[in-house]
Formats: C-alpha cells, structure tokens, sequence
C-alpha cells in the first residue's frame, strides 16, 4: 500500500519498459526506497539509523564471509587462524578490526533505533508488527554476537560460552542434559566450537530475511515521525528519493566517520584484552564480562543474589534477563496513550530519559566486577527497569494529560496549513 | 490480559529484586567485603610516552631491534613468541641475509620429524619458520609473549611498570596484611594483579651489550623490550595508522558533499 499521490514508476526505455513486464524489479525498488515512496517530510536525523543498521547488516556479511575463508573453525588452531588473519592475510588485520568493531557499531547504531521508537512510541498501532519483527531481529543480533565472540576461541571467548550456555542450566530438572545438548559435551570445546560457526554464518542471513519482512510491514502504514500524527494529504510528505535518500547519505557520511576513526585508531578500544589469551579450560579469568552491548542484561542476571520463595536466584536471573527483553513485545499494549511522540507527553518524557540513564547504569554495573556496590546499584536500577515498562508506563498512560497536537505535519513543519484553513471552514471551500 | 498481568509480573521481579538488595545490603552491613593486600597495594602501570603512541606515532626501528636483543638474550630462556616468524624480523630494519643468520644461529633448533623412519630430530631455522617454542619446567607458566602487550590493560606500559616495578614488600603492607606475605619463591611486584609474581626480577644494569652504544639501563632494556614486544603484538601499527588517514580523509570530503548535496536537495522543502 502506500499513499494516493505516490509517484508512479514509468519505465523511460525498451530495456526497462520490457524488464518491467517480465520482472518488475526496478519497479519493486522505485516503490521501496525510491521517488515512489511517500515520506513524512519531518523526520529529524532519529531516523537515519535503521539503515545504518541495514548497512552495518551488509558490512557484517561481506567482511564475515572474508574472514570465513581465512578461518579455521577448530580449537586446536582457532586462535591461531584468527593471529595467521591478523598477520599474514592482506589486510586482514583489517577485515577483523572492520568485523569486530562493525558488531559493535551495529549494536550502538541498533539500540539508538530502539531508543528512538521508546521515545517516539513508534510500537503503537498501526505499527505494531513492525516493532515485534525489530525485538525479533535485535534477539537474533544478539545471538549471532554472542556466538561469533566464541569464534576467536580466546579467554572470553571460551569462558563467556561456558557461563551464557549455563544459563540454560538453571533450568528445572533438564537444564543439566540441555546445556550438555547445546554444547555438544559438558563443556565448551570443539563441538560448540564447530556449531557456533555455523550458526554465527546462518544467522546473519536469517537476519536479512527478518529485516525484509520489518520492511514490508514498515511500508503498508509508511514510516511514523516526530509529530506522531499520521500523514493526511500530499503536502505532509516528500518522495524517499531524493530527500532521504540524500539525507541518509550524509548520515552514512558522519556514521563512517566515527566507525572508521574507531577501526583504524583504537581497535582494541571495545575488546577485552583477555580475548589475546587462547582459550585455556583450566585457568578461569579473573573478572568474566561479556562484550559491552551485552552489559545491561548481564547486570540484570547478575542482579539476583538471593532465592526468592521456592525459586533459586539463579533461574530468578535467568528468567528476569529474558524478561527484559521480552517485555519489549508487549509494548503496543502496555503504553495505552492515544498520543505517539514523546514530545506531547510531558510525563512520559520524563520517564523516558530516567529509562535512558537507568539503562546505562546498568551497563556501567554489568562490566564492572561483581562487587557488592555494583550488585546493589544493579538490584535498584533493575528494580526500576521493570517498573518501567510494566507498572509506570501503563500508570502513565491512564493519567497523562498530553500537550497540544499539531493538526497535521504542514502545519509543524511551516506553522500554518492551508488545507487545514480550508477544512475548517466549509463556507470557504 | 496484558495490562492485567503486566504490572503483576513487573511487581513479581521487582520485589525479587528488592529481596536480593535487602538480603545483599544487611550482609554488607553486617559482614562488609574484608579488604585485601591486592586491593590495597596494586598500582596501575606507569605513564610512559613510547614513540608509538597516539595517531601519528610510528615504531622506532632501533628501539625495535634493541628490544628483540633484549628478548633473545633474556626472555627467549623462558617464554615462547610463537606468532612470529623470522621473517617477520625484516620489518625491524633487518636485511634478509641478516635474517638469514639470525635464524639459523638460533638456540632452539626446529624440531623434525622423519615420517618414514620415525626418528625425531633437529635442524637450524629458516626464515620461514615461526620462533620455536619454549618449554619451561620451573615454578610458574610463562606466557607465549607475542601478544602480551594487546592481552593485558594498557599493554606496553604494564610490561614496561611490571619489569622495572620489583621491589622489597612495603613494610606497611605486611603490618596490614600479615598473612600476605609474599611465599617463598614468588616475587613481590606492585604491578602484577595479585602482587606475588613467579618470575624473579629478570633485568639488571648491563645484562645486554647494545650494538648501538645506547647504555643498557634496566629502565632502557624494559622500554626497549616493551616496544619490541608492542611490534609482535601488532606489525600493522603504522600500516593501520597510515591508512586510517586515507580513510578519514576521503571520508570527510564525502561526507562535506554529501552535506550539500542534502542542503541543496531539501532548500525547497523547507
């Protein structure tokens, strides 16, 4: 679907009017992220970031499956093949360094397009699919992460695979035999080695193929915007290409700029240094921490100290780390406000950035020791993470009394809207 | 049904959570975490300006073949430096005839092995060999060195701090902690996580002869051999460096037309 005033694709030549009867391909794109597709015409730069995260998705693929030709999946020589990549490969320092901090910036580039939906309550309907395909997609992320950190089959590597798989132990009574399952032994070695490459080199794909369905689901209401209030007439918006299409391009601009002064001037900067350490089963690292995107669920696990009733803090952790992220589904139905953005919601707005800084809190507890100070600033800033989206946004929902809409996006945009003058006085028309 | 059951499970987690605080909070309290020797008496490396350090900086060539000097005639006793092979050396400023020598003079020889009679045996190195392996029976494990200074926070000052960091254990600290009392045959150093490390202070004044004149302090010897070993953690330092300038600077020309290009799209949208 999309609007009434869409421009329409017409094949200029033979070649392409005859390519349009066979396979409408050209036809396919134009309508998709071309002059064909009808966009709100105030988006602010918020919304350059999901594709950022569709280009950090091809980066992935194409500098992975290089270094794929260059790996050798087996813990006798992983973490050699990886330091062969590092030396002997041409540039293959580089495709490492562009793979290893490209995760990094995929998830910074990510969580900013979750924020922005938190903010602007992009969740609620009518696009209420498109959200649940994106928490769909940022599980598989952080799957294929956490699986391709085992790869280099160093400290971490081998220490964050034992702890993440015995997660799945504190499970009721088949938890031992399924983290046996899963790992292929009773602990990590070359059997969870082995599955984990494939995994890591499947799932990207099945990423893509999600991505094209958040897509397609993106496109029947077209994109939300800042205003929150739907697109009612041709002057709302402006065709993707040029207009976002060029902004997106300088947005790519400034984005590679900051990826590329990481990449080739602090490389090591998001790693941690016991990753140059070759997996060894029986020295156990001092401090486990995973990769810094991972840092506030870990907190969030690490959160439970004590058995709460009949339930061992354990499987307490493990049921709250899984919960945090699944709450995410449930969003559409949790924030009841019939107003979208953030910007009309004095209350809501608050909570918002509390969220924000209670999350990086989180982070900032998840990838320090587990001190007690840490432990307990984690059990509070938990406490609130799930108030939030559970108890305090439906509350908020129910009591806020929103600011002022706009009448449409020409009138935020230019101050006044012509149409709207018009509708408002039939004596006029 | 979700926002009957939501706030429910919110409420559920979220009086879990303040349980475990609860719980967590009157233990501290009542019990808090006994302080240790390695808390207290740690100390992080020491500032020290390397020439590689920051954007621009680059690899001293003679600093580097000091530093490997160091290496071979010290550390080479104990630890292995696997990743590198002795044609890497060339990178240092060595010609390939020097390399050539360096190989074949080496200590430990190449293992062999003859697969039809089974006789196990020993050659010199070629250039294409890695650095054989060292094995160590004493106290301690020493670690393969290659990629030391990327393996530890703050790398090359920490192997520079942990070499020239030895000393007698701080009476205070034995006041303090009189059960942390270094154990015989470990060695007390500040700049080692737990304070007790298993390598005996391995540098003194003039242990090497420097073919360049440069006086063989243990202060020198370590900073030579922490930038030595900064180069076989990461050969492509300079490379890395060198196009990252390349990349930012077509980047930010692309970036500025992009710009314009976007300004000059949108003037009439506004």
């Amino acid at each position: 679907m999309s609007f009434p005033w869409a421009n329409e694709y017409k094949p200029a030549n033979p070649l392409t009017q005859w390519l349009d009867e066979k396979l409408p391909l050209p036809r396919f794109v134009y309508n998709a992220v071309g002059a064909g597709y009808p966009v709100p015409r105030n988006l602010n730069y918020m919304w350059n970031f999901g594709v950022l995260a569709g280009f950090c998705l091809m980066l992935q693929i194409v500098t992975g499956v290089i270094l794929a030709m260059h790996y050798a999946a087996n813990s006798g020589v992983a973490f050699d093949s990886v330091e062969h990549i590092m030396r002997d490969v041409n540039w293959g320092w580089m495709l490492r360094y562009a793979h290893a901090n490209g995760a990094s910036a995929f998830f910074v580039v990510v969580y900013i397009h979750i924020f922005r939906g938190f903010f602007y309550s992009s969740y609620k309907a009518p696009r209420e699919m498109i959200w649940l395909l994106g928490v769909v997609i940022f599980l598989l992320m952080m799957a294929t992460a956490f699986m391709g950190y085992v790869l280099p089959w160093g400290q971490m590597s081998f220490w964050g695979a034992k702890v993440i798989t015995g997660l799945f132990s504190a499970i009721p009574l088949i938890g031992d035999p399924l983290q046996q399952w899963l790992l292929g032994g009773f602990a990590p070695d070359n059997a969870a080695l082995n599955r984990f490459f494939s995994l890591h080199f499947l799932l990207p794909f099945v990423i893509a193929g999600v991505i094209i369905l958040h897509i397609w689901a993106l496109h029947i209401p077209g994109s939300s915007n800042p205003t929150g209030v739907e697109v009612k007439q041709e002057s709302d918006t402006v065709p993707f290409h040029p207009y976002y299409t060029a902004k997106d391009g300088f947005g790519l601009g400034v984005f590679l700029i900051l990826y590329c002064a990481v990449l080739f001037f602090a490389p090591n900067m998001l790693g941690h240094p016991d990753n140059y350490i070759a997996a060894n089963p029986l020295s156990t690292p001092a401090h486990i921490v995973p990769e810094w995107y991972f840092w506030p669920f870990y907190a969030i696990l690490r959160a439970f100290t004590a058995d709460f009733f009949f339930i061992p803090a354990k499987l307490m952790g493990v049921l709250a780390m899984f919960a945090a992220i699944l709450v995410w589904f449930f969003l559409p139905w949790l924030d009841t406000s019939p107003v979208r953005s953030g910007h009309y919601r004095p209350l809501f707005r608050k909570f918002f950035w509390i969220l924000l800084v209670d999350v990086i809190v989180l982070g900032y507890c998840g990838g320090s020791p587990a001190e007690t100070k840490y432990v307990l600033i984690s059990q509070i800033a938990a406490t609130y993470y799930f108030l939030h989206f559970l108890v305090i946004l439906p509350l908020v929902s129910s009591i806020e009394k929103p600011e002022p809409l706009p009448f449409s996006i020409t009138e935020a945009v230019l101050g006044k809207d012509e149409g709207a003058v018009l509708n408002a006085n039939p004596a006029a028309a | 049904m979700v926002r009957l059951f939501g706030p429910l499970v919110g409420l559920f987690f979220a009086v879990a959570l303040l349980w475990s605080f609860g719980v967590g909070a009157i233990q501290a309290i009542r019990e808090p975490e006994p302080a240790t020797a390695a808390h207290e008496f740690y100390k992080h490396p020491k500032e020290v300006e390397f020439s590689f350090s920051g954007p621009f900086g680059k690899f001293d060539r003679a600093q580097l073949q000091r530093g490997f000097q160091v290496y071979k005639e010290v550390c080479a006793n104990c630890h292995s430096l696997k990743q590198v092979a002795f044609r890497n050396l060339t990178d240092l400023g060595y010609s390939e005839p020097e390399v050539k020598a360096i190989a074949k003079q080496w200590g430990t020889k190449a293992k062999t092995f003859d697969a039809k009679t089974g006789d196990a045996g020993e050659r010199d190195n070629t250039p294409a060999d890695h650095i054989p392996a060292v094995y160590y029976a004493g106290t301690g494990n020493p670690p393969d060195l290659s990629l030391i200074t990327k393996a530890r926070h703050e790398g090359p000052e920490y192997v520079y701090s942990l070499l020239t960091g030895y000393a007698e254990q701080p009476a205070e600290l034995l006041k303090k902690f009189p059960d942390a009392k270094t154990p015989e045959g470990l060695h007390y150093n500040p700049y080692f996580a737990n304070l007790n490390i298993a390598m005996p202070a391995p540098l003194t004044d003039g242990q090497v002869t420097y073919a360049d004149g440069t006086k063989a302090t243990v202060d020198q010897e370590a900073k030579d051999v922490a930038a030595f070993l900064t180069w076989t953690a990461e050969p492509k330092l300079e490379k890395r460096k060198q196009t990252g300038f390349a990349v930012l600077g077509f980047l930010l020309a692309a970036t500025v037309l992009a710009y314009l290009s976007k300004k000059n799209v949108w003037a009439s949208a506004h």
